[in-house]
């Protein structure tokens, strides 16, 4: 099989980027791993993030805002050509805080940030009863929230099953169960898949979440990101009882409220624990008491991919020329840059974000 | 935390028979369920029943005291109403009693949690006044409650049992709708010789048939095109007999098609299974004496493999003569030497299976359903979602899963898991091994996020 | 709720007094929540919260969720409940149906 980009990976990062350059008319094939293997991209807590997002590299905080901006419109993209809706609400979200001085501290990092950002960054603060204005079900301990107006949060499985539906429809080729073990570029690219598939390709993105580690080296690449366990919880379907979400609960547009996450570092140890899942559950209440009588249906471990300082890496192989590095821990917020920006930079157009803080060169050679 | 050498999660014929065993070899046991009252699915309340309705439960039921009077022993700890929802390494048991949740700890778990009706996806399964017939045995055993006029639909020696015992109740099912051909029966002859040596059990089979016969039942064998009529509940089974179309007015439907094992608590825990053709279904992969390849976690009973009442008894008690010896109270010669004499106990029950499973297979429209047809009851997905999940390059349920919601709901896949396999699998040409199930993760049964808070501070320290 | 309930009940207990969903209903003390809700004609025990589709008791095993109903602000599976005088029933989830 030859094709003009072979993408590994097949979770929402290499099928964003797929989406994005099958739309510029390319020839894409990807190539993804199995049922069971580390997926970030089932089991993330869905939100379209700025808030807190590159404190210490304002590019960052405006890549995640150029992301969140641009979200809705590529949402109804996906809708109008696979007929499915992507759920999106953007109408701002939280950070809660349960003490006076976190909200100070926080607040005075994000002045800050804002500065950097020319006052693009609008968040206000909301004392306890304002936040009881908008939350009515919120709880005596939180004191305050930050309320960030470009935040938001969509349905992130349905964004996978958009984007997989409408990689097929505009002709790519997704392949599933097919782990690349190898890649050389003796001419053009070549990927040995474990079942002894090959294909044959101009280009190769490494988009494999986890995977990107053990085949980054092989690559050229540093690869330098680790697992980091996120436990996650959800519960029975509940009438509306939160209004705008934040990192503790966000209510699901199917009506569960999704509690989150842990940041745990256990390797690929991707199991609940009994101290993780009370401890979510605990903090929840304390926002939300009423959630003490809500039913937890599910939990689950799911496995972040990240870098040694939590930002993208997007990085072209000084090896391998034609191989790129693409991986961040932000997925879902980055989906529409990633299929809508990054194509420009992968062509090399005349378009071409500048990415150069994203690339691998910030990382001391080991 | 309390600390026991063994911990018993189900108190059917399996876990009563193991916690005894396990504490007359000196053992410290706790024996975990959900149901107020021991007895597990065929013995249900046998305790209270028994005396009341033992005349139409039959014999085989009322002999169930023998199990629940011998778990009165010192060594033995019973907690009824607790539904296990984690077990964690160590071994550590999650369980909600009273709406509170608690822990206690073991050095070896036994998983006798029994089976689970067949998912028989049909149209109209899901409208009020469907249920398995298990559950229309449940409410006559535990509630002594009948259905007026019935419907029994499907396959499988307990369609009969059951009808036997609505008949003795004096409220006989309206009809018998079974799935099963001529054909089916013809195939079952080549497993004869084995059945013969369980012939006490198609003795017991003749005599239910014959009750049923009696009262006038009408048995519709080898149908299809079965469906569930009525807008708001259930009004009317349809389907095709021998040519003819048919069609049953009825409040109330019972479905049943052979039992599974129920597999959650055991995969939760990661332990292999293995797809088994001649029952359709997972179960776990064990050793001799029960343990599964996560050392110290054992399975007994039906939970393993559907073996029957009987059988499960023995496998429970086989299971707990290994764990008395890796626990160092009972030495290996000695329990070789009273393995001998259940093993060749539960080769005698196990005898008759392979007839049974060949002569009532499951319901061929109900194991590949209609594309319009739901089979994740809790979301409300149809079968026709799941073929085009295949298409879009799902291999297995979990991505499926992620894509359409099924197996996310309350029941956690229970009644739609095997389907979710068999559909993936057949639309992907692949085996049912190679296509896998839904990852189990706890709560195995769901917890108020309070029940959960309440656990925060003491979580760490235990 | 019909007249005449589908289901009828072999034992006489002593009966008390509860409500489903407002209506009084008089119960056998210590049955089994959801056989008793069948046998006093309760015929639809909520609606899912996906399509508003009306559910009753499926397997009465507590493996299949459909007999939810809430009890004290808590959903739980009737199947799995034993009949307490007073008990406030109500379909579980039913404050759903005006925003679905
Ligand atoms: C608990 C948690 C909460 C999160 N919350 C948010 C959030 O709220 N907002 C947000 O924006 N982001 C969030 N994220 C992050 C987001 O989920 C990830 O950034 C994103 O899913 C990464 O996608 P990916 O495609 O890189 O990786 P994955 O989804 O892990 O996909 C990698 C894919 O590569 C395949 N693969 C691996 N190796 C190979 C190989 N050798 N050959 C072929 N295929 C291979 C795998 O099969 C897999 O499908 C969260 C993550 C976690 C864990
Ligand atoms: C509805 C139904 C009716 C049946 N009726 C008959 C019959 O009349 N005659 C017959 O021969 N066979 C019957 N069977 C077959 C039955 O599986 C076996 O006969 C026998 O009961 C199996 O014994 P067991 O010990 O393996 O499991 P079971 O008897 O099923 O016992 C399992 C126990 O585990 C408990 N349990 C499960 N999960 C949990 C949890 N998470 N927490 C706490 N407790 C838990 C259950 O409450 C149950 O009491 C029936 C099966 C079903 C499903
Ligand atoms: S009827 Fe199935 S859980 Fe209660």
């Amino acid at each position: 099989m030859e094709t003009d980009y072979a993408i590994i990976g097949g979770g929402v990062v290499g099928l964003s980027v797929a989406w994005g350059l099958l739309r510029r008319g390319r020839r894409v094939t990807v190539l993804d791993g199995d049922d069971g293997s580390f997926r970030a991209s089932r089991g993330n807590f869905g939100l379209v993030w700025v808030q807190s997002k590159g404190m210490t590299q304002p590019r960052y905080a405006k890549w995640s805002q150029h992301s969140a901006s641009i979200w809705a419109d590529f949402a109804r993209e996906l809708a109008d050509t696979t007929g499915e809706t992507v759920p999106l609400e953007q109408k701002g979200g939280y950070d809660l805080h349960f003490s006076e001085e976190t909200l100070q501290d926080t607040v005075e990092k994000y002045e800050g940030l804002k500065a950097k950002l020319d006052g693009d960054y609008p968040f206000e603060v909301l004392g306890h009863n304002a936040l009881r204005k908008e939350e009515p079900h919120i709880g005596p301990k939180v004191v305050g929230a930050i309320l960030h107006h470009q935040d938001g949060h969509a349905n992130p499985l349905k964004l996978l099953q958009a984007l997989a539906a409408d990689v097929r429809r505009m002709g790519g080729h997704l392949l599933t169960g097919k782990t690349v073990t190898d890649v050389s570029k003796p001419d053009g690219f070549v990927l040995t898949c474990a079942d002894g598939t090959r294909v044959d390709a101009a280009k190769v993105i490494l988009s494999a979440g986890l995977g990107a580690a053990q085949l980054g080296p092989k690559m050229g690449f540093k690869a330098p990101i680790r697992p980091q366990r996120g436990q996650v919880l959800i519960t029975e379907k509940l009438p509306k009882l939160i209004n705008r979400p934040s990192l503790i609960a966000r209510q699901v547009d199917e009506g569960g409220i999704q509690i989150g996450a842990t940041n745990e570092e256990v390797g690929t140890d991707d199991r609940v624990t009994r101290s993780g899942v009370s401890g979510l559950a605990a903090d929840a209440i304390a926002a939300y008491p009423a959630l003490a009588r809500a039913q937890l249906v599910r939990s689950w471990g799911a496995l972040r991919v990240l870098s040694p300082d939590g930002l993208p890496i997007y990085q072209q192989s000084a090896d391998m020329p034609g191989a790129y590095l693409v991986t961040c821990h932000s997925g879902i917020t980055l989906a529409a840059v990633h299929a809508r920006v990054l194509p420009d930079w992968l062509e090399g157009t005349e378009a071409a974000p500048d990415l150069e803080v994203f690339s691998e060169a910030r990382f001391a050679v080991s | 935390m309390e600390r026991f050498d063994l911990a018993i999660i189900g108190a059917g014929p399996a876990g009563m028979a193991a916690a005894r065993e396990a504490a007359d070899l000196g053992l410290a046991v706790v024996l975990l369920d959900e149901q107020a009252r021991p007895g597990g699915q065929i013995y249900r309340d046998v305790e209270r029943a028994g005396p009341v309705r033992g005349d139409i439960l039959g014999e085989d039921y009322t002999a169930g005291t023998r199990l629940t009077q011998a778990l009165l022993h010192d060594r033995i700890r019973h907690i009824a109403g607790a539904v296990l929802w984690a077990i964690e390494d160590g071994f550590c048991l999650s369980y909600t009693q009273d709406g509170r949740a608690a822990q206690v700890s073991a050095d070896r778990v036994l998983i006798a949690t029994g089976a689970l009706e067949r998912p028989m996806p049909l149209p109209g399964w899901t409208l009020p006044g469907v249920m398995t017939a298990g559950a229309g045995q449940i409410l006559l055993k535990q509630s002594g409650v009948l259905a007026r006029r019935a419907v029994l639909v499907g396959s499988g020696p307990l369609l009969y049992l059951i009808a036997a015992q609505m008949v003795r109740a004096g409220t006989p099912p309206l009809a018998l709708v079974e799935t099963q051909t001529v054909a089916d029966r013809t195939r079952a002859l080549h497993h004869i010789s084995g059945a013969l040596r369980g012939w006490r059990y198609l003795v017991k089979g003749l005599k239910l048939l014959a009750q049923i016969t009696r009262a006038r039942v009408p048995r519709h064998t080898g149908a299809t095109g079965i469906a569930i009529e009525g807008s708001d509940r259930a009004e009317a089974v349809t389907f095709t007999s021998h040519g003819r179309a048919h069609r049953i007015d009825c409040d109330t439907v019972f479905l049943h098609h052979g039992v599974v094992p129920n597999t959650q608590a055991a995969r939760s825990l990661g332990v292999m299974h293995r797809w088994r053709r001649d029952q359709a279904c997972f179960s776990p992969v064990l050793d001799p004496w029960g343990e599964t390849d996560v050392p110290g976690i054992y399975v007994a009973g039906d939970g393993a493999g559907i073996v029957g009442a009987k059988a499960a008894e023995h496998a429970g008690r086989l299971a707990a003569l290994a764990v008395a010896t890796s626990a160092g109270h009972l030495g290996q010669g000695e329990r070789d030497r009273r393995a001998k004499r259940l093993r060749l106990a539960l080769d005698r029950e196990r005898a008759v299976r392979p007839f049974l499973d060949a002569a009532y297979p499951p319901c061929v429209e109900a194991l590949a359903p209609a594309d319009g047809t739901i089979i994740c009851r809790c979301e409300e997905v149809t079968a026709g979602t799941i073929r085009s999940h295949a298409k879009l390059g799902c291999l297995g349920p979990n991505q499926s899963k992620a894509f359409g919601r099924a197996g996310m709901g309350p029941c956690q896949g229970r009644y739609c898991g095997l389907t979710v396999t068999a559909l993936l699998a057949a639309a992907n040409g692949r085996t049912e091994d190679d296509t896998g199930y839904y990852r189990i993760r706890p709560p195995l049964k769901p917890v108020t996020l309070g029940e959960l808070a309440a656990m925060d501070d003491t979580s760490d320290g235990a | 709720m019909k007249p005449v309930s589908p289901f009828l009940e072999l034992d006489e207990t002593a009966r008390v007094p509860v409500t489903f969903d407002g209506t009084p209903l008089d119960l056998p003390q210590g049955a089994n929540l959801a056989a008793a809700l069948l046998v006093a004609g309760v015929d639809v025990f909520r609606h899912t919260p996906v399509s508003g589709a009306p559910r009753a008791p499926f397997c009465m095993m507590g493996a299949c969720f459909e007999c939810l109903v809430e009890i004290d602000g808590v959903v739980r599976q009737a199947c799995m409940i034993d009949v307490t005088a007073g008990m406030d029933i109500r379909k579980a989830h039913e404050d759903f149906r005006g925003a679905v």
